[in-house]
């Protein structure tokens, strides 16, 4: 019976525990609302994001003098209804988004793993490429690779994460270096594994944690990069709806006044990048101490 | 000590190296380099001479030579837009950008030692949470969309500030806070994780001890040597503000070298591209080797590190 009320206790207070460390319900939320939105975009949507008519150019949204019930958040420069196309620009976001720190991740983890396990020249060579790579200001170089490969969705996730992988690679390196002095990869070697073996069964497991809040604090970045890009008008194409996209057609009646073409794309990327660094924050110092000083 | 910077020295040679390589392979493989070094609409003639100039039916050790021997000559290409010598358009292009960095720097040091401060002292207390949803903000605000945002209130419903151009002081405001705006949390977490180093040490004890007013302890001791670290990053930060207001100059038609580039792009001026993100690598790395020579040579513990 005294065993049961403290596993009680136990579970009360960890429960406590959880709930002090203050769980970002609200980030939580908030993306996986915009996933949702992203998922059933082509449901949800009342207008087609890519087609408008040019008779209804400009309109308000419905709180404001002349707005209408037809289009809750106004109209573009073309006539395109701005809430349809803010939702499938939430797709865009998140699709590329989270490929491209996927793509990036298994890119990074997989260079720092073999880069800090292996050593000597390799490790030498991955380490001069990230820290050059490092050294060039990451929206200058995308900027440069899509410039070379032209505009298309494809190519912005391959650019993304052609640079940003340098990011998990340094980090994953550091962890690995201390990790292959452990005991249990001692062991390992000892009990003959190959070095394969080693660094996919001992070594990433140990790794994946950073590797995961890495990837959160990276989407953050990954989205305004993005948005940057196609606002430039090297990233995604138009007519695609995305808000970076947005933010560059707003631009056009920005001095006429149509605020809401300009200030609720932003207000969409901040949300979603707010969410996105908040949730990575706590992540960083519930699953990893290490990367706390960070 | 000489050692230590030849090997630095070392390392940034191995860096440049290394970013010359990336550019140069990327462009080779990722197309024909000869389509995006010919005016768009070239004939066939016009790429078999630009092939022939630039040596592109040579093999590839060859070709790298002549890319890194017309660059360590300072030839970096003709603008097609231009039509001038694409070293001179980037040294006509810098001064702007001097400018725009150096007042953005200002706007970002304004507004973030202050609130750095003021966070590590009272720390954990309400200006500390602001402070923290304040960097928090400035990381996840796009500076682009500051911009647009500024321009909307301060151009359009107000009319206190011209929207895009140069010339005037009251022209640099506007893109110079847009830009300092990201650095400034920045620099506000540096100064406060700082300052809550120093207030923690002995000598800010010792003052305290004998008894010195808090403003003083704060101010003249705690202060000043909180400064080091944060200055050192802003003297990086004001290169890289150099090299990464694209988005803040194109939005104020800002005439630097991130417009320089977004003009490359928009015209399809290849040349200008390349040597833009070649010239902003180069300075960076020439940066981050400068100030770790300056720390080893204030820091001698620095020169015996591996």
């Amino acid at each position: 019976m005294n065993g049961s009320r403290a596993a009680g206790l136990t579970l009360a207070w960890r429960f406590a525990a959880f709930r002090s460390e203050g769980f970002p319900l609200l980030p939580t939320l908030i993306l996986l609302t915009l996933a949702l939105v992203a998922i059933f975009a082509n449901v949800i949507t009342p207008y087609n994001p890519e087609i408008g008519s040019l008779g209804d150019r400009f309109h308000p949204p419905v709180w404001q003098a002349g707005g209408s019930a037809e289009h809750l958040l106004g109209t573009d420069h073309l006539g395109r209804d701005v809430l349809s196309r803010l939702i499938f620009g939430a797709r865009v976001s998140m699709v590329v988004g989270f490929t491209a720190v996927i793509v990036a991740g298994l890119l990074g983890t997989g260079l720092g793993i073999v880069s800090g396990y292996l050593g000597g020249w390799v490790d030498q060579l991955i380490m001069r490429i990230t820290d050059t790579w490092l050294a060039l200001p990451a929206l200058t170089f995308a900027i440069f690779l899509a410039a070379i490969v032209g505009p298309s969705e494809m190519n912005i996730v391959i650019i993304l994460a052609a640079v940003y992988w340098t990011r998990y690679a340094r980090v994953i390196r550091g962890e690995v270096l201390s990790l292959k002095e452990r005991d249990f990869v001692r062991l390992a070697i000892v009990a003959g594994c190959s070095k394969r073996t080693i660094m996919r069964r001992h070594i990433l497991p140990n790794v994946l944690n950073s590797a995961i809040v890495l990837a959160t604090l990276m989407l953050g970045v990954v989205i305004v990069t993005e948005a940057s890009l196609s606002f430039l008008g090297v990233g995604v194409p138009p007519p695609k709806p995305a808000w970076g996209l947005m933010l560059a057609d707003g631009k056009k009646g920005l001095m006429a006044g149509y605020w809401w073409l300009t200030v609720l794309p932003g207000c969409c990327i901040v949300l979603m990048v707010l969410a996105a660094n908040l949730l990575g924050d706590w992540l960083r110092v519930k699953l990893d101490p290490q990367l706390r000083q960070l | 000590m000489r050692r230590f910077i030849l090997r630095r020295l070392g390392f940034a040679v191995v860096s440049l190296f290394l970013l010359s390589v990336t550019i140069f392979f990327f462009v080779r493989v990722t197309g024909d380099p000869a389509v995006l070094l010919v005016e768009p609409g070239a004939s066939q003639a016009d790429l078999d001479a630009i092939r022939q100039q630039f040596g592109l039916d040579q093999s590839l050790p060859v070709q790298y030579g002549s890319f890194i021997a017309h660059l360590a000559r300072g030839d970096f290409g003709q603008s097609f837009y231009y039509r001038t010598d694409v070293l001179e358009l980037y040294l006509s292009r810098l001064p702007a950008s001097l400018l725009l960095a150096t007042v953005a720097m200002v706007f970002s040091l304004v507004i973030g030692l202050p609130t750095g401060i003021v966070a590590a002292v009272r720390v954990n207390g309400w200006w500390d949470s602001a402070g923290k949803i304040f960097a928090l903000l400035g990381l996840s605000m796009p500076s682009f969309w500051v911009g647009l945002l500024m321009i909307l209130f301060f151009s359009v419903y107000l009319g206190w500030l011209p929207s895009s151009g140069s010339g005037t002081l009251l022209h640099v405001l506007m893109p110079a806070f847009a830009l300092g705006w990201y650095f400034a949390a920045a620099h506000m977490r540096l100064t406060r994780s700082s300052m809550l180093e120093v207030l923690g040490s002995e000598y800010v004890k010792l003052a305290r001890l004998k008894g010195l007013p808090e403003a003083l302890v704060i101010g003249k001791h705690a202060f000043k040597n909180a400064l080091i670290p944060v200055l050192t990053l802003a003297g990086i930060n004001l290169v890289l503000m150099v090299n990464v207001a694209v988005v803040v100059e194109t939005v104020f038609a800002w005439p630097g070298v991130g417009r320089l580039l977004y003009e490359g792009i928009a015209f399809r001026d290849f040349p200008v591209v390349q040597a833009t993100v070649l010239l902003g690598g180069a300075m960076i790395v020439t940066v981050n080797l400068i100030v770790d020579v300056l720390y080893a040579v204030i820091d001698p513990r620095i020169r015996y590190e591996r």
